[in-house]
């Protein structure tokens, strides 16, 4: 199965034109490290006495499988019939716990005592955090400054879970930034530490690995649906931040020809302002964070900074597997303004009672788009996490909270 | 080889017996003006070879010292083409001058193009400290071809295994990270440099070149028993960065310099 779906043994992603996507590009100081990961990892997944406590964990602990969700109200006003992945049920509000969990118990095996981890939505974070509680591990979380500001609960959600929470204010102090402080602990710490890294990008091992852990989100999805349709949905769509929930989602449908992927970018203010996060749409393949991939990048090869309303959807990077699927036609990928975001996250909270992440708005935004394109349709979406940390901003957005506030 | 390959330089250090000092400063840091005059400094006060950095904006590799030079570089407006032109006019000093940057600039330039015009530019060759020879064919194939030198990283994490393999796509000198950690003065010298530096010294004939961490004579003088150059970096750029009237700085470098080029020289 993974041979059909890569990477190959250097990490890559390589398409028909001889395109790669993956690798490694990383300091030599840690190449040993992701060199052991990969042995360790590749080890562990052979071996029941691993995956059968990563299963009870996901299952005691985490609340997994999650449901699926027919959103009746929903589908009527979207014109298609609309089937919800409930990520945003899981144990921490996020599908995030899924590749923590494996991660964290990894980091066990491998003989670890911290975990670090960057964060931008702080729902890795908060995940993380949770999981070293969980088995007894240290924690230090590197978040942007901007991000500690705009998703304030989760700060104090993983101080509350005895994590140390660091203020990265370097660069565009948002994910990115999270992301190379976290990495430069990384390379002093390494004997004892494990990165948790929060999405499927990244050196290999981690896009495919990231992508393996969270891979239950469409494995379990695509039995939900044909026991619930009887037969397969005709599209499948993700948020696409660095493209953990998306991939996860995605990996069970890669080998039905007859189901479409579409992957919802950030477009921020609109793919034709710079303020934006459609890494996939707007950017060119270059070299970030030790994978060649997607970037917004300038004529120089210096990194963009991206906007989005999503804390989590803000990065200039996408992973690997996206790109080469975007490259290779089988997935294509959209970008969905703040506002067309915000408006879907209100219209399922009205109709159906469910708060989602402003992060799963963006898919559900798309999704009212492919709707309207292809009325009648069934489309499976993953509703990769909920609201609570949000409602900062959309108090703000929809200017909510006074007892006869305006209603959205 | 170029004509100004650091192949040169060794071979005078090596006949006076004495490592080579090789100093860092990014490009475009405090300008592109001033950081030539400054790179002209270090090579007239003792340095044997420069290293210009290439300012990235995600700089993995870097503590908060060099992170703050690329950063004010960057919001001057220095551009890839500044920094070939930096190179240009520090190699005419002749002193050998390569360029340490992260892959994506050079990816993004087009790798054939950056090596001939580095060639072009008089520089010695790259360091890249987020390139592995696993992951560099393109690189090593332009370098070939113009003859320039190819500086890879070991680091005391490496493999004895990939110890080898990497020393054996160097060319110029092999660079080695004496500390797991990112680049910053530090007030003691490592205790892991020199066991990596025996283990490399099994696997190949180049010279060795010790970075990270040393900011004085002293030190260098401690690294260069065992190493064939001593890197330094972060000291040069924490001279100008406390010293921000520029006569003031330059006079630091000097003194720093001088400092270290008696440290490698055993003559402190
Ligand atoms: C709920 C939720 N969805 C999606 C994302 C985006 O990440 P990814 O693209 O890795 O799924 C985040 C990231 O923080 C998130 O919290």
């Amino acid at each position: 199965m993974s041979t059909t779906m890569g990477p190959d043994a250097r990490g890559e992603f390589v398409g028909a034109d001889g395109q790669s996507f993956g690798g490694r590009f990383m300091p030599e100081a840690l190449i040993a490290e992701l060199d052991e990961l990969t042995r360790v990892w590749e080890e562990a997944m052979a071996d029941p006495a691993f995956t059968g406590e990563f299963e009870r964990m996901l299952r005691e602990y985490a609340g997994v499988p999650s449901m699926l969700y027919e959103a009746a109200r929903f589908s009527e006003i979207a014109g298609a019939r609309i089937l919800l992945k409930r990520e945003d049920l899981n144990h921490t509000g996020a599908h995030k716990i899924r590749n923590v969990l494996g991660q964290a118990l990894l980091a066990k095996r491998m003989g670890k005592t911290r975990l670090i981890a960057e964060t931008g939505a702080g729902q890795h974070g908060v995940a993380t955090a949770t999981a070293a509680a969980y088995l007894g591990l240290e924690c230090v979380v590197y978040m942007g400054k901007v991000d500690t500001e705009r998703q304030a609960l989760n700060v104090a959600r993983m101080n509350l879970l005895g994590a140390e929470v660091v203020a990265v204010d370097s660069g565009s102090m948002t994910l990115k930034d999270a992301i190379n402080e976290a990495i430069r602990d990384w390379v002093a710490s390494v004997e004892h530490t494990a990165y948790c890294f929060g999405t499927a990008a990244g050196p290999h091992p981690f896009p495919a690995m990231v992508r393996d852990f969270c891979r239950g989100i469409g494995d379990e999805a695509r039995a939900q649906v044909l026991e619930l349709t009887g037969r397969l949905p005709d599209i499948v769509t993700a948020c696409v931040g660095g493209g953990s929930n998306a991939i996860g989602m995605f990996t069970a449908f890669l080998g039905d020809a007859d189901v479409r992927i579409v992957g919802f970018e950030a477009g921020g203010d609109g793919v034709e302002t710079p303020r934006h996060a459609a890494t996939i749409h707007a950017g060119e393949v270059g070299v970030l964070h030790g994978a060649r991939t997607f970037v917004l990048q300038d004529a120089d090869g210096q990194t963009v900074e991206s906007h989005s309303i999503s804390a989590g959807l803000d990065y200039p990077g996408v992973g690997p597997q996206h790109a080469f699927l975007a490259h290779s036609g089988r997935a294509d990928y959209q970008p969905v303004t703040d506002t067309e975001a915000m408006d879907a996250l209100a219209v399922l909270a009205r109709s159906e009672g469910i708060i989602c992440a402003i992060e799963s708005a963006h898919a559900l935004a798309g999704t009212l788009r492919l709707a309207a394109e292809n009325p009648g349709c069934t489309i499976l979406v993953n509703l990769s996490g909920r609201g609570d940390k949000d409602m900062g901003t959309a108090i703000e957005w929809f200017g909510l909270g006074s007892p006869d506030g305006a209603a959205p | 080889m170029t004509a100004f390959g650091t192949e040169h330089a060794f071979a005078k250090t090596r006949a006076e017996g004495r490592a080579a000092l090789v100093g860092y400063l990014p490009a475009g840091f405090p300008d592109v003006a001033g950081s030539i005059e400054a790179m002209t400094v270090m090579v007239e006060a003792g340095c044997d070879i420069i290293e210009v950095g290439l300012p990235y904006s995600d700089p993995v590799m870097d503590g908060p010292t060099i992170q703050a030079a690329a950063q004010q570089a960057l919001e001057g407006g220095v551009r890839t083409s500044d920094v070939l032109r930096t190179v240009e006019a520090v190699a005419a000093t002749g002193a050998p001058t390569l360029i340490m940057t992260y892959w994506n600039p050079v990816d993004r330039y087009g790798v054939r193009r950056f090596a001939a015009d580095l060639a072009n530019a008089g520089g010695a060759g790259l360091i890249t400290p987020d390139l592995i020879p696993d992951s560099g064919a393109d690189w090593i194939t332009a370098a070939d071809e113009h003859g320039l030198d190819k500086v890879f990283l070991v680091a005391p994490s490496s493999t004895d295994a990939r110890l080898a393999m990497t020393t054996a796509h160097c060319r110029g000198f092999v660079y080695a990270t004496a500390v797991m950690g990112v680049t910053g003065a530090r007030a003691s010298t490592s205790d892991l440099a020199g066991p990596l530096v025996a283990r490399a010294k099994l696997t190949t004939d180049l010279p060795i070149g010790v970075g990270l961490g040393v900011s004085n004579g002293a030190q260098a003088a401690e690294v260069a028993a065992y190493a064939d150059a001593v890197i330094v970096g972060s000291a040069f750029v924490r001279a100008l960065l406390d010293n921000p009237d520029r006569a003031a700085g330059l006079e630091a470098l000097r003194v720093l310099t001088e400092d270290l080029a008696a440290g490698v020289r055993g003559t402190r």
